[in-house]
């Protein structure tokens, strides 16, 4: 009999969390958590970090609406977990409106003046590169999860003690 | 006094060969790998043995430890590489058994590469799961050259961009697996305004992956600097412990995987950590873990391929957990 796969994928609305069973073992020790909690818990658009490596973190935010404007000194990359998230790129006018010499994403204060470079539009498991140097917004008409492979930053926030298992 | 034994295998009468690096012998019959060394002998199941060697030899190592069991691996110090009978079991250490030769890494990897060709049958994928292989019994019967020479996809920056590693198409002979039926194959669309056609980029990495046709063998997706986004697919058992020598972290993006953790030093069992859709958990450095996945899972393994990582490696003081709290 052949059989039927159903491939579990999970959502900021529907996930079920794993764990761990410790045997002599500090469970803190694996900073184990849940990136649709941590979106479905979190306040838009904030950039929470799940995972560090040293300045290398993987950061998850809830998108609901239109974000503020964005911006990296590198490249960043961005996966949608969930549901659709629409990408706009701006061409900065004015590069100076980010710092070159930091690491991870700053928000641009005010609406930036530049270039449309276009959309991208995201469905559940697409992964888009977040230019250096390029200004980003994200829409999503409901909540929904993203999730981000950069570097530490300053706006980088980290709760540990409030999103790991201890 | 206890015996030392030694395997009284003949691999030719078969139609293997026997090979010998150092002090360390390698022999197989139908069924079993043999490992002599000066202190003892040790027996694992060829299957699971061709399975671990597999990875060992397309990982080049790897980082830190490949178990192939409680008892034999390989430790990588960059450069050069420790080959183990024992060292990393606290009963083993403590009766005397354990034994430990230093080799050259190119050397051992002509020895492993030379052994993995000559054992692996055809017809027998040691990438695959079982369900999708046939077997590695028997007496010698051709070889999977093509199969076991398979090199792991490396982006540079993403894959998907022009010149940098391409997409899995069916064109490209990466059909869906066949766990992955309702995994949706649409690409995202991109809207680029004129003059930024080539500046925009985006692929569907759900479908990417569900079209891997290995197991347990991360690809490399994208990368900053030397994060190492490393997606893999993943079903029934890793068929190495991995105790790695610097903290890495998984993602898991679909259905199950449960973690055994033992002690890296000693074996002892640690922990178990079950992950399901969206868990993130990190490995730390000082213990071993071993994946087993009922259904074919995705799974994001994130790497920091840092030269930094490497001399505090050398000098003891990498971190063995990524934060505190």
């Amino acid at each position: 009999m052949a059989t039927e796969y159903n491939t579990v994928f999970a959502s900021i609305d529907n996930y079920r969390k794993g764990g761990v069973q410790c045997l002599n073992e500090d469970a803190k020790r694996y900073a184990f958590s849940n990136i649709y909690e941590v979106a479905a818990t979190n306040k838009p658009y904030d950039r929470i970090v799940v995972a560090k490596n040293l300045d290398y973190t993987i950061e998850v935010c809830r998108a609901e609406g239109r974000s503020g404007w964005m911006a990296c000194a590198h490249d960043e990359f961005v996966i949608a977990m969930d549901y659709d998230v629409v990408v706009h790129y701006l061409k900065l006018a004015d590069d100076t409106m980010i710092d070159r010499d930091k690491d991870g994403f700053q928000s641009i204060k005010s609406a930036p003046e530049g270039q449309k470079m276009g959309r991208i539009f995201l469905k559940r498991g697409h992964q888009a590169l977040l230019p250096e140097n390029t200004a980003y917004s994200f829409q999503a008409d409901k909540p929904a999860t993203l999730m981000f492979q950069t570097i530490l930053g300053d706006e980088s926030i980290e709760k540990w003690a409030e999103i790991c298992q201890h | 006094m206890s015996a030392i034994m030694t395997s009284t295998k003949n691999s030719s009468a078969l139609g293997y060969q026997s090979f010998k690096i150092g002090e360390f012998s390698f022999d197989r019959c139908e069924y079993f790998a043999y490992i002599n060394c000066p202190t003892a002998e040790h027996i694992i199941s060829i299957d699971d043995f061709l399975r671990a060697l597999m990875r060992d030899v397309a990982w080049g190592f790897f980082y830190g430890t490949v178990a192939f069991d409680d008892v034999f691996g390989t430790i990588n110090h960059y450069g050069n590489v420790d080959v183990y009978l024992g060292t990393k079991h606290a009963e083993w250490k403590h009766a005397g058994r354990d034994y430990i030769e230093n080799f050259k890494s190119d050397e051992l990897m002509d020895l492993f590469k030379a052994i993995l060709s000559d054992w692996t049958n055809e017809g027998f994928d040691p990438f695959a799961a079982p369900q999708e292989t046939g077997t590695a019994w028997g007496p010698k019967r051709g070889n999977e050259d093509r199969l076991i020479s398979r090199q792991r996809e490396v982006a540079k920056r993403m894959v998907g961009i022009p010149g940098d590693a391409p997409l899995r198409t069916d064109e490209g002979g990466y059909p869906v697996n066949r766990a992955f039926p309702d995994v949706d194959q649409e690409q995202p669309v991109i809207e680029a305004e004129p003059g930024f056609e080539g500046e925009l980029h985006a692929y569907n990495f759900f479908g990417y992956l569900s079209r891997s046709d290995v197991t347990w063998n991360p690809s490399v997706v994208s990368v900053i600097r030397q994060s190492l986004f490393c997606p893999t697919t993943e079903e029934y058992v890793l068929p190495i412990d991995h105790g790695n020598d610097r903290v890495e972290w998984f993602l898991q993006l679909s259905d199950e995987i449960v973690w055994d953790i033992k002690d890296g030093e000693t074996s002892t069992p640690l922990a178990t950590v079950t992950m399901r859709a969206g868990d993130v958990s990190a490995m730390p450095g000082d213990i071993r873990h071993q994946g087993q996945s009922s259904k074919r899972c995705m799974l994001l393994v994130w790497e920091n391929g840092s030269p930094e990582i490497l001399d505090m490696i050398r000098k003891g003081t990498a971190p063995m957990v990524p934060v505190t709290f």
